[in-house]
This record gives C-alpha cells, sequence and structure tokens, in this order.
C-alpha cells in the first residue's frame, strides 16, 4: 500500500442516475435523522460502481453534499479505505492476492501474467479493458492462487491460465469463475476422500447431484461489468 | 468522589474526569501528546500509558475514566503507578515508536526549545532507538499563509484536526489514509477558512505546523516574554507579546478562562508585522499642501498657534478603536479645558449613552457566563468576524448541549460555524419579538437563561438608540434580567469604545457627535480637529478644518492630517483598555515605540503646556489617580463586576420607533479593521485568501 491520491484528471461532474439515487435516498432513511453520514460507505460504493469502479473527485462532492458532510470527513474515508478506487480502472479490474498462502503458492507468477498480458500495476491497458493490482488476502487461500475479477473469483490459477482468462475476456467470451484446474469448489484436489462409499448413502435420489452447489441462475456467476 | 491510589498516596477525586485529569490535580505529571483538555478525546498517541494494579496492560490514561475503575477485591482503592517499571517500560516504548518516523532535524525546526516532544523524549523517552531501516517522509501541505507545515513530523496526534472542527467550527482538516502513510491536510490543500485556524499551531506537540511568518526568526530561549493584552477586537484576550530587541517577533495566547481560553484569532496573533511597517516614528506638518517632518517643537508650536485662543466650541476630538483609556482621559480633559463639549469615541457613530448606565453598553452576561445560556438571540451581530473568540464560546456552549441551544439572527445572511435561525433582516422582527408577536419570543421566554446580543450594525445607525432600547424591550420582556442573570448584551467590535464611554468620552452639553463633527468640519463650522487613532471616519468630508492626527500609523487619518504626532502602539505603552464586558485590563510595554514617537498621554500632555492649559497631571500616576476618581470602574483591574441591571429596563421604557433600514454588516474585511491590521503584509494575504474563497463560492454555486 502506498500514499493514496485523488486522480489527477478528474470528470466535470456527476450525479447518480435516478435509479441509484431513488437506492441512495432509500439507504439514507434506513438511520436515525442526524445520522445521515453512517451511509457514507454505501453511497460512495454505489457511486465508484456507476462510476465504472473508481470515485472520482465530483463524485466524492456529490456524496458529501447529499449527506451533510465536509468534504473532508469524505475524503478520509475513501482514502483510509482500499477498496474505494481513487484512480481510473479498467472494464475488467483484476486484483491479485499477494497474501501469504496465494504467495507460496505461486501469485508471483499470477503478477507476472498481469503484467505480460495488461501491462504495468495500477495503469489502465492500452484498450481500456484491463488494469490490475495486488491486493490482501480476499479470503480464498484454500484455493490460492487467486484472482479477482470484478466481482468474481478466478482460483487455482497459474500463469498461463490465468493469461488465457484475460484474453478471453479481452475477446468479449464470458468466462465461469471459480477454480481453474477442474476442481470442484474448494473440495480436496485429489478428489473426494471421505464419505465416498456410496453405501451410506440412502435409496433416495431426490434433491440436487452431490457436488451441486452453485445457483439456479446459472449466468449469475458470469463476469462482466459491475 | 472516587476514591484512587495514585503512586502509593490515597486521594479523592470528582466524578467522570479521567485519569490523566486525575493525576494532574493531584499534581502527578503524566506525559502526552495527542490529550488536551478543550477537545475532545482520541486516544490515539499512547503516551500516557500508566500501569493500573489488576489490568492485565497499561491504560491510556487520558481514555480511562475514574469512574470506570473498580476497587480490588479486598476493597482497596484502584491504584494506578505512574513510575513503576511497567510504566517506564510502556512509555519508552511508545516514545520509541513514534520517534522511528519522527526526523532528527530538531536544530533546524523551529518548535526546537518549546517542543512536546524533544522535552518528553528527555524525560521519558529510551536512550537509543534500534530501528535502522529508513524512515518514511511525507508530502508538505498548504494550509494558507499562517501555516506552515514539515508533515514528515507529524506524529498524527489530530490535534489539529479536533480544533478546527470541534472549536473553530470549520471541518477542512482531515487525517486522510491510514497507517504509515496517513497524512494530516486539508481538502485539495486549500488554505484553512477560519480566524481561529493559527491556534494549530500552538496545539501542535511537534514541528509540523509552525508559524509561516515567524519561520526561522527567533529560538524561544532569545525572546522576552511580556504578558499583555489583545485590542484587535474587544474581547480583550489575554497575550504574551514575544519581542527580541526593537521588534515584535510573535504573539501567543496566555490562559484566561474567563475570557479567552487559550485561543486568540488570527487577526491578535499574526497582527505583529503591521507594528513595524507603515509607522509615525517622528512628528510631521503639512506646508504647502505637503506633509514634511519636522520636530516635536515645531509640531506642537503649530498646533499651538491654532488652538490658543481659539473658540472651544469650534474644537472637536475623535478618539478611535485603538485608544487606550490614559490618553482619552487625557484628551477630555484638555478639551474640557478648552471648553469644548466636542468630543466623542464613538467613530463608528454608535448611539450609546454612557448616563444612562453602564449596563446599557456591555456584554452584561460575561463571556465566561454564555457557557449557562440556553437560548440566543443576535441582533444585527456577527461575531465570528466582530469577536472570533467569542463566538468559539457560543459555538461551545452549542456543542455543549449537544445542538440543542436555539439561535435567532436578526441581520445579515452570516456563517456562524453553528446553525441558527434567521428570524429577519431589520428592525421590524426585532419589533415583532418585543411584542411578543414572534414564535422566538416564546423560545426565548421559555428559555431560563436568554441572551439578546447586539452587534455593532444595530447601533451604528443614526436610529441605534431606539433599536437598543428595542432590544432592551425584549430582554426585559423575556425575562432576560433576573435572579442574577442579566443576558442584555452589547458586542462591541473596537478595544476603545467601553473605557471611552466609561470615561464619558462623548459629547457635552450641546456638543456634537461624531457625524456632526464631520458635518461642522466640511461646513467650515470647526476650526480643529484633534484624531486619536481615528482612521475610519470620511477623511475626504473634513473640508478646510485643521487636523491633528496622534496615532501610530501612517494610514487614513495621517494622510488627511495637517499635524501628525506619532505615538505608541498597544505593545509600546502601558495602557488600560476595558473589553466589551466592562472587564478593565491592562497592556504592558514590550518594546519601545520607534523613534521619535512617544506614549500618548504625554503627547497630550506636552500640547496642552503648549497651549498654555496644563493638564493637572504630571505623571502616568497621577493621570492613572485622577482617571480612577472620575470613572472608579477602571480602578477594577481584571475583575468582571456585574453592571446595574436596572438601567437597562429603563431604557426598555422608552417607546422606540426605528426605521426599516435592515441591518447591514459591521465588518467588511475582518482581516483590515484597524491602522495595525492595514499595515501588515500578513493581514494583507490573509484578506487576499478570503477574497479568492469568495470569488471560488461565487463561480462554484
Amino acid at each position: 500500500m502506498s500514499v493514496r491520491r485523488l486522480a489527477a484528471e478528474q470528470p466535470d461532474d456527476f450525479v447518480f442516475t435516478p435509479e441509484n439515487l431513488e437506492w441512495a435516498q432509500a439507504t439514507v432513511q434506513k438511520y436515525p435523522e442526524g445520522r445521515q453520514a453512517s451511509a457514507v460507505i454505501p453511497l460512495l460504493w454505489r457511486a465508484q460502481v456507476q462510476n465504472g469502479g473508481w470515485v472520482s473527485e465530483p463524485a466524492l462532492r456529490y456524496v458529501a453534499e447529499m449527506l451533510g458532510m465536509a468534504y473532508i470527513r469524505v475524503y478520509e474515508i475513501v482514502t483510509f479505505y482500499t477498496m474505494f478506487n481513487l484512480q481510473p480502472v479498467g472494464r475488467y479490474y483484476v486484483q491479485v492476492c499477494g497474501t501469504t498462502p496465494c504467495m507460496l503458492n505461486g501469485s508471483e507468477d499470477l503478477k507476472e501474467a498481469c503484467r505480460k498480458h495488461i501491462g504495468p500495476k495500477d495503469t489502465v491497458s492500452d484498450d481500456g479493458k484491463f488494469s490490475w493490482t495486488e491486493v490482501e488476502c480476499l479470503g480464498a487461500c484454500v484455493n490460492a492462487p487467486m484472482v479477482q475479477i470484478n466481482k468474481y473469483y478466478y482460483e487455482d490459477l497459474t500463469e498461463e491460465s490465468l493469461g488465457k482468462i484475460i484474453e478471453r475476456l479481452r475477446k468479449g467470451e464470458s468466462v465461469p469463475p471459480g477454480p481453474q484446474d477442474g476442481r470442484q469448489g474448494c473440495a480436496p484436489k485429489s478428489g473426494p476422500n471421505t464419505l465416498i462409499d456410496s453405501s451410506i448413502y440412502g435409496a433416495d435420489k431426490s434433491g440436487p447431484e452431490p457436488g451441486y452447489a452453485g445457483t439456479s441462475d446459472s449466468k449469475a456467476k458470469m463476469p462482466g461489468p459491475y | 468522589m472516587p476514591k484512587l491510589i495514585i503512586d502509593g498516596n490515597e486521594h479523592d477525586v470528582p466524578d467522570g474526569i479521567t485519569l490523566i485529569q486525575a493525576c494532574g490535580l493531584v499534581g502527578v505529571e503524566i506525559p502526552r501528546f495527542c490529550f488536551h483538555e478543550r477537545l475532545s478525546i482520541a486516544g490515539n498517541c499512547r503516551m500516557c500509558l500508566v500501569e493500573v494494579v489488576g489490568m492485565p496492560k497499561p491504560i491510556a490514561s487520558c481514555a480511562m475514566s475514574v469512574s470506570d475503575l473498580r476497587p480490588s477485591p479486598d476493597g482497596t482503592p484502584p491504584t494506578i503507578n505512574t513510575k513503576s517499571e511497567t510504566t517506564r517500560r510502556a512509555q519508552e516504548g511508545t516514545m520509541e515508536f513514534l520517534l522511528v518516523n519522527h526526523p532528527l532535524d530538531c536544530p533546524i525546526c523551529d518548535q526546537g526549545g518549546e517542543c512536546d516532544l524533544q522535552d518528553q523524549a528527555m524525560a521519558y523517552g529510551f536512550n537509543a532507538g534500534r530501528f535502522k531501516d529508513n524512515k518514511r517522509a511525507v508530502e508538505d501541505k498548504y494550509l494558507g499563509p499562517l501555516i506552515k507545515t514539515a508533515m514528515t513530523r507529524c506524529i498524527h496526534c489530530t490535534r489539529c484536526v479536533r480544533f478546527m472542527t470541534e472549536v473553530a467550527g470549520v471541518p477542512e482538516l482531515g487525517l486522510i489514509g491510514r497507517g504509515e502513510d496517513a497524512e494530516i491536510t486539508s481538502y485539495l490543500e486549500h488554505g484553512l477558512h477560519s480566524n481561529l485556524s493559527a491556534n494549530v499551531v500552538d496545539l501542535c506537540p511537534v514541528g509540523a505546523l509552525t508559524s509561516k511568518p515567524y519561520a526561522f526568526q527567533a529560538r524561544p530561549w532569545e525572546l522576552t516574554k511580556t504578558p499583555s493584552i489583545d485590542i484587535m477586537d474587544a474581547v480583550g484576550s489575554a497575550i504574551r507579546v514575544d519581542s527580541r530587541g526593537k521588534e515584535v517577533l510573535r504573539i501567543l495566547p496566555r490562559i484566561n478562562d474567563a475570557v479567552n481560553e487559550e485561543w486568540i484569532s488570527d487577526k491578535a496573533r499574526h497582527v505583529w508585522d503591521g507594528l513595524r511597517s507603515q509607522r509615525l516614528d517622528r512628528p510631521y506638518i503639512r506646508k504647502d499642501g505637503k506633509l514634511s517632518p519636522c520636530s516635536w517643537d515645531e509640531a506642537i508650536a503649530a498646533i499651538a498657534e491654532r488652538v490658543k485662543g481659539a473658540d472651544g466650541a469650534k474644537f472637536g476630538a475623535i478618539a478611535g478603536d485603538l485608544a487606550a483609556a490614559e490618553e482619552m482621559f487625557a484628551l477630555k480633559t484638555l478639551a474640557d479645558q478648552l471648553g469644548s463639549p466636542n468630543i466623542d469615541c464613538r467613530q463608528d457613530g454608535s448611539k450609546f449613552d454612557p448616563g444612562l448606565g453602564r449596563a446599557t453598553y456591555l456584554f452584561n452576561t460575561s463571556i465566561n457566563r454564555i457557557e449557562e445560556a440556553d437560548a440566543v438571540l443576535l441582533v444585527g451581530s456577527d461575531p465570528r468576524v466582530e469577536a472570533p473568540v467569542l463566538n468559539s464560546r457560543i459555538r461551545k456552549r452549542w456543542k455543549q448541549l449537544d445542538g440543542k441551544l436555539p439561535v435567532g439572527l436578526i441581520g445579515s445572511d452570516v456563517d456562524l460555524t453553528y446553525p441558527y435561525v434567521r428570524l429577519g433582516a431589520g428592525p421590524e422582527t426585532l419589533a415583532d419579538i418585543a411584542n411578543g408577536k414572534h414564535d422566538f419570543a416564546k423560545t426565548l421566554t421559555e428559555a431560563k437563561k436568554p441572551m439578546v446580543i447586539l452587534g455593532p450594525p444595530a447601533m451604528a445607525r443614526p436610529d441605534g438608540y431606539e433599536i437598543l432600547s428595542l432590544a432592551a424591550k425584549v430582554a426585559t420582556g423575556v425575562g432576560a434580567l433576573d435572579d442574577g442573570w442579566n443576558g442584555f448584551n452589547i458586542l462591541h467590535a473596537a478595544a476603545a469604545r467601553v473605557a471611552g464611554l466609561d470615561l464619558g468620552f462623548v459629547p457635552g452639553k450641546n456638543g456634537l457627535g461624531t457625524t456632526d463633527m464631520i458635518a461642522a468640519a466640511g461646513r467650515g463650522d470647526l476650526d480643529v480637529l484633534y484624531l486619536l487613532g481615528a482612521d475610519e471616519i470620511d477623511m475626504s468630508a473634513l473640508g478646510e478644518t485643521f487636523v491633528i492626527y496622534q496615532g501610530s500609523h501612517g494610514d487614513n487619518g495621517a494622510h488627511r492630517a495637517d499635524v501628525i504626532l506619532p505615538g505608541a502602539a498597544y505593545t509600546e505603552k502601558e495602557s488600560t483598555y476595558a473589553n466589551t464586558e466592562g472587564r478593565v485590563q491592562m497592556t504592558a510595554r514590550a518594546i519601545f515605540p520607534p523613534g521619535d514617537a512617544r506614549e500618548d498621554w504625554s503627547i497630550v500632555k506636552a500640547v496642552s503646556d503648549a497651549i498654555g492649559k496644563s493638564l493637572p497631571f504630571g505623571t502616568l500616576q497621577e493621570l492613572r489617580g485622577k482617571m480612577y476618581a472620575s470613572a472608579p470602574q477602571l480602578a477594577q483591574l481584571d475583575t468582571f463586576g456585574a453592571a446595574q441591571e436596572s438601567s437597562v429596563a429603563k431604557m426598555a421604557e422608552h417607546a422606540a420607533k426605528p426605521s426599516d433600514e435592515p441591518f447591514g454588516i459591521a465588518i467588511d474585511d475582518y482581516y483590515l479593521t484597524n491602522a495595525i491590521a492595514r499595515a501588515s503584509a500578513i493581514m494583507a494575504s490573509l484578506s487576499a485568501m478570503g477574497a479568492d474563497a469568495e470569488k471560488a463560492t461565487g463561480t462554484d454555486g
């Protein structure tokens, strides 16, 4: 981590879309009278989503004015929380986990893949589609090494598989998130080694297939914009 | 009253205070950086760790209330050891961590010699640092023309952030980033838009925020420290004038809980460079339309020639905003001896009459007791500009009541740093309240201790007396005058005003006031006009009158004058001022007046000798003796004496018929209100910054 500053080039203006504005007003209502400032983080997050993944200076002021806060108070918050990006990010924002378990399992290779396929850290690629950064533990150590691309986790990566994901996303294909080496969720890599005796299961075959962990919406895990 | 054992001695301490305050009360010093009695508790420097017996770890004594400690099972009171091995190791460890990133640049640091970190590192530090890596470096920030930053030195105590947010009421400073990357800054690094901002320099326990104009001027041990009183506004803040040789190098606040706590305004603090420039250091006389230097004898002879034998009714004297009681008394005595009733200390044209009683022109509640008020009505007043320190008291009260202090304002729309209801623009709203027709009248009536505060724009107008009596009617009507509570308050902006009124420096029988004198001068009905530091009147309207200007600075008055008599500024004489509450205080001489300039009362004395109407005193002591005899209240130094309430009630009986003219603004530019401030380059830069900010808000809209 390093000193965080607002981006040098800023848009002229920021306003919530009508839907976001309605949502924001509802969010502010959740807090007692005089405590509107409590809504600052949700509102900033929504502003970041609307703004393409980063908080601009007009957006910061917009949120501050909406909540009756001094600009400096909101500035303190966006600089404190590293999930608020102060610099523009690519359409696909790759966050490489670099904490110990991922590092031991090859996150350095993933960074190399990012440098090769995207460019230097914290810069947007020339086509505007990608940028990447290193983050602290994303809590998927069992599937190390891993990256988060926008909202989705891509796990059990290698330099090659991450490179392929980036290239497929660049072509506009959708890449299913989750483990990329055929592993089922966070089950043991060598395949199941407990509860494998089928005789322990009853005759009732109703319900989902063993190993089914997804949702009913097959598209829910597809990567895309925020 | 909880019992505590502090370093082996049992003490009873007041409920609800913190451990660090309890230790302070019994005379045990605990080191601290972030803790400050007048700010909220942050608890982030960890320097005040102490051992509390039974606690697994050292306790931050600034954040632990004495009421939260329980006696041990055998009934012994909570035991605090501030000198034990555990405490010492905790303090040494904290200090070592603080010094990890603090640069070793004390030899080039302006804080050197008065630095909390330096002192406490000597007293509580470890003998060596074990950190071998690179220290962090932080970009310096721009915080305006008063505050020089060296942010690498910052230890993140956040005192400055808390001061600006809580006391100044201008939340412009913040701590951005986190951990090692934390930085103190203002939003996008603009200068701080507060006229109390330079207090953060005093609060900073290290050399991160230092005084920009004072940078590299002196070391604290070279300076002569003279306790004195500020006269930039009528609050009379306690100051310390630090001087070296012939120059005042800086002005710092002194603690006076009854007046300024420990804050002073930026103008009081940084006006010192105005004491050096534009000074009148020799007499001048106008020859052939041009002012040329002359000797004292020539100047006084020229005056004597014009005044001797002149008709007393054609002599006038106006005292300015910075004049001290002594010289006003001398000038009044001179005017009496010349038989002239034309004297006035109200150069802004306000309509006070000392004959009505002292309570009609004082801040009767007292600044201290603002902290008891439960409703405030401001009439034509912008205390943030007229008396910044007093405004921070009202803000303090507003905070004490959790924002439930009802504040109503009649007058211009201004920023007070706390919310208020703007009731109206002019006297008709005040009349509504007086008649009980306005909702706010109910608020004031229901309040136990309501305050009505009148600012200069309410009085400095032709119908000023009508407004005064109307406000008195409000005060009596809502019960602001009973049970030892006097809620009728006049907020003056000029330091000289109250003493002038106490002395009766107002027109005598058939005498002319300021406005009439100027008009008479323009008509040619006035032969001689004596301006005692009066610069804020319309000099172009004085016609052919012979103008004597006595003062310290070459400002408007000196430009118009026919004879200039160079006087001393407030840091150069021992003189008496009464603040807006009527509290009489004395300035002290820190340096001598420049060149041929002399103490003001002795100039008036010399003039009187030359005219042949010698004043009946030869020394300052004799003058004071006579002055105290004529205005006994001026002898009550440093005390607040409540004035007779009945005079306010009596004034309320007057059937007031004010005009409909709305209240204006008394002070266009806070930083340029008097001759000393107008001579100051620092004030000019602050004024320019303020003008820029106004422009910016204009376009950002």
